[in-house]
């Protein structure tokens, strides 16, 4: 097959340019390109936030109902970063760390991948309501418009807080985990909203501190592009502050024990101190290799992962 | 790991992907009936 670039007349990410894009080619899309349209890796982090949410829920539904919760969350995600590509594909193809993806590459017609976002979205919101509950159902249908078309379409190309706004959608799965097992919405959940909430601006601008240079390139107006670096800095360790007693909220309100609290407590203050490290420093130069920034990013992921993981611990060893 | 190249093998291999996940998807239906009655 011959690997059709696309063309970069058209307006980056306008439904015209979706509809108008001409079709990949004579060889169909393979499986795991569809897969692949459904961000895997970052789906990982939602499932696991989902799952998070659900367990540590004080009711307990049916395993294959929990199994099915969380199957609506992953598919809803999976077709929410369907729509996203299918809308940025004109950006993906001009960022290196995008340029792999099926839609830039040419190995899939742009309306297929809109077409499967649709279909596996709705399909999930239906699932999630015949099978678990409709309250649940309505919260996921938020988070994936909330995602494609509030965050994708709306903000990010308009303003410089996308992420502060359009990280709200990363924050769902605990909410909509918590509510499949329970039925109704109570603080803790919302508090779990929260803290991924004000975890995202400071796990996403360390990325763009060090990939700014790709954001520019496709005007994006990434914090770091259009406010500067410095003004970066400042608001990673804003939110980095924040997040230290929000995190530690669900223990001091009685909705979690010891092991969270402590777990919390520890966790979040080597957020802030790799925090503060990178809002105090300034770039040395060109050759910078912004190792602190790298290891902001790469702990982020590890925070996040672990505090969840004890909220979960916490419910089964209550201290 | 290559590319495959063949369109008529690659709709083959979507065919047979498809044909799994509604499989699973009628199964996992199935235990959701019971599930909901119990």
């Amino acid at each position: 097959m011959t690997k059709q670039a696309l063309p970069h007349s058209f307006p980056q990410g306008t439904a015209d340019s979706a509809d108008a894009r001409p079709s990949a080619g004579a060889v169909p899309a393979d499986w795991r390109d569809f897969f692949a349209l459904t961000k895997p890796r970052v789906m990982s982090l939602v499932i696991f936030t989902g799952l998070c949410g659900l367990l540590a829920a004080p009711e307990r539904i049916h395993p294959v109902l929990a199994f099915t919760a969380i199957l609506c969350i992953a598919v809803g995600a999976g077709g929410a970063a369907a729509l996203n590509q299918w809308w940025e594909a004109d950006i993906d193809a001009e960022m290196k760390r995008t340029a792999a993806r099926p839609l830039p590459q040419g190995r899939m017609n742009r309306t297929d991948a809109r077409d499967f976002g649709v279909a596996i979205s709705v399909g999930s919101v239906l699932l999630m309501g015949l099978a678990i509950g409709w309250l649940a159902a309505a919260i996921l249908a938020v988070s994936i418009v909330y995602y494609a078309v509030v965050y994708t379409i709306w903000l990010k190309p308009r303003t410089p807080q996308n992420i502060v706004i359009g990280g709200g959608a990363g924050a769902f799965p605990p909410l909509i985990g918590w509510v499949a097992a329970t039925g109704h919405i109570t603080l803790m959940p919302v508090l779990l909203f929260a803290i991924i909430f004000f975890w995202t601006p400071p796990h996403f601008w360390a990325l763009a501190l060090f990939v700014k240079s790709d954001y520019a390139k496709v005007g994006i107006p990434m914090m770091p592009v259009v406010a500067g670096e410095k003004a970066t800095r400042r608001q990673i360790l804003i939110y980095a502050i924040l997040l230290l007693p929000l995190s530690v909220l669900p223990w001091w309100i009685g909705g979690a024990g010891l092991v969270y609290g402590v777990s919390a407590t520890v966790l979040s203050l080597v957020f802030l101190a790799l925090s503060v490290r990178v809002g105090l420093r300034e770039r040395t130069g060109p050759e910078d290799a912004m190792r602190p920034e790298k290891q902001l990013f790469g702990y982020s992921v590890l925070y996040l992962f672990a505090l969840f993981a004890a909220l979960v611990a916490d419910r089964f060893l209550p201290l | 790991m290559t590319r495959e190249t063949d369109p008529k093998r690659i709709r083959r291999s979507r065919n047979n992907v498809l044909g799994l996940l509604l499989t699973a998807f009628v199964i996992l239906v199935f235990f959701i009936s019971i599930a909901k009655m119990g």
